[in-house]
């Protein structure tokens, strides 16, 4: 095989180490679990100059809790954020049971869901809705970016060159949280349009996610806005206010027809999804 | 001699669960697929394709390809030295481009490099001008516009086949329907692989997973200018099948690089080629008109079958005969009026499929059945019970059932077993599963029912027939039998049987099954659910005639009349046993070459459709209930529960698994599976967006496996591997419209069919 054609493999064993190769090479590619970049290479989608692995990396794959905030390594697999985090991080556990397969679970992380940036990436409603903020690094220095910022359009994040994702930081809201996505079938399938509730009762607040039905994963801010203000935190769900919810999430979005379904459907699909989150997370928080 | 039984129980003989020899290599990984072959030296092909569906090619430009280091040959039709056509029907299909392309994936170049990826890269050197012609993609207009423009020059139409019975056409209770079925994939998993070694008589070997030897065989010799036996095929593991491989795919393309270049190569597909590598299920158009008495009782049917063949003829021809000839289904129909056409369009190839032709009809005649039980406000079984046919009624070929077809005790017995219980709490048991998208929330439970109508074997007068060669010797001291067939084991248990047929025949447990070649007769197609009934008719008769000639060896050796095997030993008129077979053979070797024919069947009249063409029937219902979450369009299928006669059961485990992924596969049409197609594009190559049933898709299944034996099969056998696959869409359609009370007149029923957003 020719020069031209071939691809460098980078396997740094430390985090500096990592740094220093994206610099030199912007164009690296990392990779975690592999679950999107192996697709990608397989059906020949891109061609990065390198695999940058970060596999070796220990203190990618750890996680701590500090000032009530969960600073998740970016190469924690979801299968050890649904055993280690269920009660920390309650909606991002849920969406990671709905990572394809055990297997996938095994291998995938929120880093790189993150990276791929996929308006259907299973965490992004999740973290969208705890209000996350993701903490990115280059041999320039670390930025924190809000997680509803990260987005800038399908498959594009506001990564520079030469950054790579260090952790995600997520509240601690111990608020109910839900996570719910439409699949046409019932295991190991991406979400035909996705939804992430926080409620931050402390705050009184409710935070909101949507995925698969825009340009990018995004919030719901007028929903957002419109509970903020509806809300009898006291009492118990008035059910007009958890339709209306419904329609203004459905509202926010702006989906498109494509092989996973259509437009009308997402946004149908969608104000449902919202309203059952809403209706499951007040039963839970009322009984709390 | 030949009415001599076994009569001890031989270990894993006919009857017997006896173990895959491939099971557990294949669970664990170990098992070498096609995809898996491998020699020293050897080249690597990659295929270059055409991304449009209808073009005229104006130029192809091989220099690029042909400059970068490490190909060593890059070919098109011109480097084709025999025919340049090929097809499994009939020979329609270019073995790469000329001058045009017919659909989006059409070969026109094919590549050899020393490593995939460079074959692949100078695939992309390839530089083609392309004229780009709108897509003829409008079946309705291939099969009944004459003035739609032609894919190929003798016309859209492959076939057309009417059925005309009686002349009443006008009843009390009249319901039409028209209905759609999407285009299937069978997405096996092992993708389209072999590896192709030049040899020094000028031939070549094959090594291949594909679905019958000899008709791969058949196709390749002449398009490689070779005689037949100088292309000799060896079955390589095959990763599924389910049709795909009836037709060619990389088989001569890799002979073709493997002479030009004197090395052996190997071309494996890639999983999304393998999309635009092999044939699909025929999308179908479907028109129904069912008239009856006030009571149920069916007095006509009217039916218009269009079936997409997209750009070449593969199998389309007999696909349309069993669309046509089972098209109203296992009901006893007095006057018919049905129309099955077959057609050229720019879509992707379509042929055979489990279920072949089949399939498609039975969602169009069962949903109708639905129909007109409403209408009359029967119960759905009801109206089945009272017209399905039995043994001695006549099916719309005119042809008579003259062999068990106890419909109406199946119905009854689906109907009749225990429902399941309420709705489950546990997520994996909602619609929606995992994802969390009810807690109980919109969930209406509905109860459906299908049932089917297969033809076994091939019909229509081929000439369908099977081979075994079986040897019995003695191997250190112990009997020994070596069964050879050219039958292509694609993961139903063929080699399993065949084993399990040779052990009970002969009471000898050493059984060896030989690799599947060329160096046998022919057995046929691993297709149409027959190879128990014609290579296990096959291995039968081989080992009659070795048993035959055993007793003859014995009689002369010890010098004893009425001699009998039974249990492996030599035995007296009385029982007792007289000698092992070991002692008999000594150092004789026995060996016999048998041809099976299952009973003639007859073509079908070109205008009329009458005709005996099929041997044999099978059948089987399906009773669905499913949980519908009907704001969100989402099913769970709770239960399916099914009733088969498959004559004898063979293997009882292996006839479970056969039951089962039938069954599963009509699921997937129900809900799921979909090649999309817009404009003769494909818009979901992928297992990422070709979604089959999971683990939480397919439900526990309730089966019931009667044993009514047909008098013509051996063991009185019934094909089995298809007839679930009928009746298990039906089944559950019905059962999602009687949840949600939506016409759904489409399959696969998508999520938006059923809240209407």
């Amino acid at each position: 095989m020719s020069k031209a054609m071939s691809m460098d493999f980078l396997r740094p064993m430390t985090w500096a180490e990592a740094l220093a190769a994206k610099a030199a090479d912007p164009e690296a590619r990392p990779i975690l679990g592999g679950t999107d970049v192996m697709v990608e290479l397989n059906f020949d989608r891109s061609r990065p100059s390198a695999l940058l692995d970060l596999t070796a990396i220990p203190e990618l794959a750890e996680w701590e809790l500090r000032d009530g905030v969960v600073r998740l390594g970016a190469g924690v697999p979801y299968s050890r954020i649904i055993t280690e985090l269920g009660d920390l991080l309650p909606g991002l556990a849920i969406a990671s049971r709905t990572v394809g397969s055990p297997q996938i679970r095994n291998r995938a992380t929120v880093g790189g869901n993150l990276g791929s940036a996929s308006p259907a990436g299973d965490a992004h409603p999740a973290l969208l809705a705890a209000g996350a903020e993701v903490e990115v690094e280059s041999v320039r220095g670390v930025r924190i970016i809000a997680v509803d910022e990260f987005f800038l359009g399908p498959k594009r994040s506001a990564l520079q060159p030469g950054e790579l994702i260090r952790a995600i930081g997520i509240p601690v809201t111990g608020g109910p949280q839900q996570f719910s996505k439409i699949g046409t079938r019932n295991a190991m399938v991406i979400a035909v349009c996705s939804f992430g509730i926080a409620l931050h009762p402390a705050q009184r607040r409710v935070g909101t996610g949507i995925g698969s039905a825009a340009p990018t994963p995004l919030r719901a801010h007028a929903a957002e806005e419109f509970l903020g203000a509806e809300l009898d935190w006291d009492g118990p769900l008035d059910r007009a206010v958890a339709n209306r919810f419904g329609e203004l999430v459905a509202a926010a979005a702006s989906p498109i027809d494509d092989v996973r379904g259509t437009a009308a459907y997402r946004r149908h699909a969608l104000s449902v999804l919202a309203r059952r989150t809403l209706t499951w997370s007040w039963e839970e928080y009322r009984c709390v | 001699m030949t009415d001599i039984q076994v009569t001890s129980p031989v270990r894993d003989g006919v009857g017997a669960s006896a173990p895959r020899p491939d099971g557990t290599l294949k669970v664990t990984g170990e098992f070498a697929y096609a995809s898996d072959l491998w020699m020293d030296g050897m080249l690597h092909g990659a295929t270059l394709r055409s991304p449009h569906p209808r073009a005229r090619i104006l130029s192809v430009d091989l220099t690029g390809a042909l400059k970068l280091p490490g190909v060593e040959a890059v070919l098109t039709h011109e480097d084709v030295p025999g025919a340049k056509l090929y097809g499994v029907d009939h020979a329609d299909q270019p073995v790469l481009a000329i001058d045009q392309v017919r659909y989006q994936g059409e070969p026109i170049a094919v590549v050899a490099a020393d490593h995939p990826e460079t074959a692949r890269r100078a695939c992309a050197l390839i530089r083609v001008v392309y004229e780009v012609l709108e897509p003829l993609t409008d079946p309705r207009r291939a099969a009944l516009d004459p003035s739609y423009e032609k894919v190929h020059a003798g016309g859209n139409v492959v076939r057309h086949q009417p059925i005309r019975v009686g002349s009443v056409f006008e009843a009390d209770v009249v319901v039409t329907g028209e209905y759609e079925v999407g285009m299937q994939d069978q997405a096996f998993l092992g993708p389209e692989s072999g590896l192709a070694v030049p040899a020094e008589d000028g031939g070549v070997d094959l090594y291949v997973a594909t679905q019958w030897l000899h008709v791969d065989q058949d196709q390749i010799a002449p398009c490689l200018g070779l005689p037949p036996e100088k292309v000799r095929l060896t079955l390589a593991g095959v990763g599924g099948a389910f049709g795909a491989r009836e037709d060619l795919s990389m088989q001569i393309h890799a002979c073709l690089l493997a002479l030009h270049t004197g090395k052996p190569v190997r071309i494996v597909y890639g999983r999304e080629e393998s999309f635009f590598g092999h044939v699909h299920r025929h999308p179908a158009l479907m028109r129904y008109e069912h008239g009856a008495t006030r009571d149920g009782r069916l007095v006509y049917v009217k039916g218009e079958i269009i079936l997409d063949g997209g750009a070449y003829a593969s199998s389309t021809p007999a696909v349309v005969g069993n669309a046509a000839s089972l098209g109203v289904g296992p009901y006893s129909v007095p006057n018919i009026s049905l129309d099955a056409y077959g057609v050229y369009t720019n879509n992707p190839p379509c042929g055979a499929m489990r279920g072949f032709g089949a399939v498609q009809a039975c969602f169009g005649y069962e949903s109708q059945l639905d129909r007109l039980a409403e209408a009359c406000g029967l119960d759905p079984v009801e109206v089945r019970i009272r017209n399905a046919i039995s043994e001695g009624s006549r099916i719309a070929t005119g042809q008579i059932v003259d062999m068990p077809a106890p419909l109406t005790s199946m119905l009854e017995q689906v109907r009749d077993l225990p429902l399941p219980e309420g709705v489950s709490t546990d997520l994996r048991d909602l619609p929606g599963g995992v994802a969390n998208s009810t807690h109980g929330e919109g969930i209406v439970r509905g109860v459906g029912y299908g049932i089917g109508i297969k033809n076994i074997c091939y019909s229509e007068g081929f000439d369908d027939f099977s081979t075994a060669r079986v040897r019995l010797e003695v191997i250190g001291e112990e009997a020994a039998v070596l069964v050879h067939t050219a039958a292509a084991e694609v993961g139903q248990g063929l080699v399993t049987l065949k084993a399990q047929i040779a052990r009970t025949e002969l009471g000898v447990p050493n059984v060896t099954i030989a690799p599947a070649d060329t160096q046998v007769g022919s057995a046929g197609s691993s297709s149409a659910s027959r190879q128990s009934y014609v290579t296990g008719g096959a291995v039968k008769t081989a080992c009659e005639a070795v048993r035959e000639r055993l007793l003859e060896l014995a009689a002369k050796k010890l010098s004893h009349d009425g001699l009998a095997l039974s249990g492996g030993k030599i035995v007296s008129v009385s029982g007792i046993v007289v000698a092992s077979v070991a002692e008999v053979l000594g150092d004789d070797v026995i060996e016999e070459t048998r041809e099976y024919r299952h009973r003639a069947t007859a073509p079908m009249d070109q205008l009329t459709g009458q005709g005996d063409a099929h041997t044999q029937f099978a059948f089987c219902v399906h009773r669905a209930v499913v949980d519908v979450d009907v704001e969100l369009g989402l099913v769970k299928v709770v239960e399916l529960a099914a009733v088969q006669d498959v004559g004898k059961i063979l293997n009882p485990i292996a006839l479970e698994g056969q039951i089962h992924g039938g069954t599963a596969q009509g699921l997937g049409l129900a809900l799921m599976e979909e090649i999309q197609v817009a404009g003769g594009l494909i818009r979901n190559p992928s297992f990422t967006d070709y979604l089959i049933p999971t683990i939480l898709d397919m439900p526990p299944m309730r089966l019931e496996i009667l044993e009514n034996p047909d008098p013509h099969a051996p063991y009185g056998l019934r094909g089995a591997g298809e007839p679930p696959t009928l009746s298990s869409t039906p089944a559950i359609v019905a059962a999602v419209r009687a949840a949600t009370g939506k016409s759904l007149m489409r399959i696969p029923v998508r999520p938006e069919h059923i809240t209407g957003t």
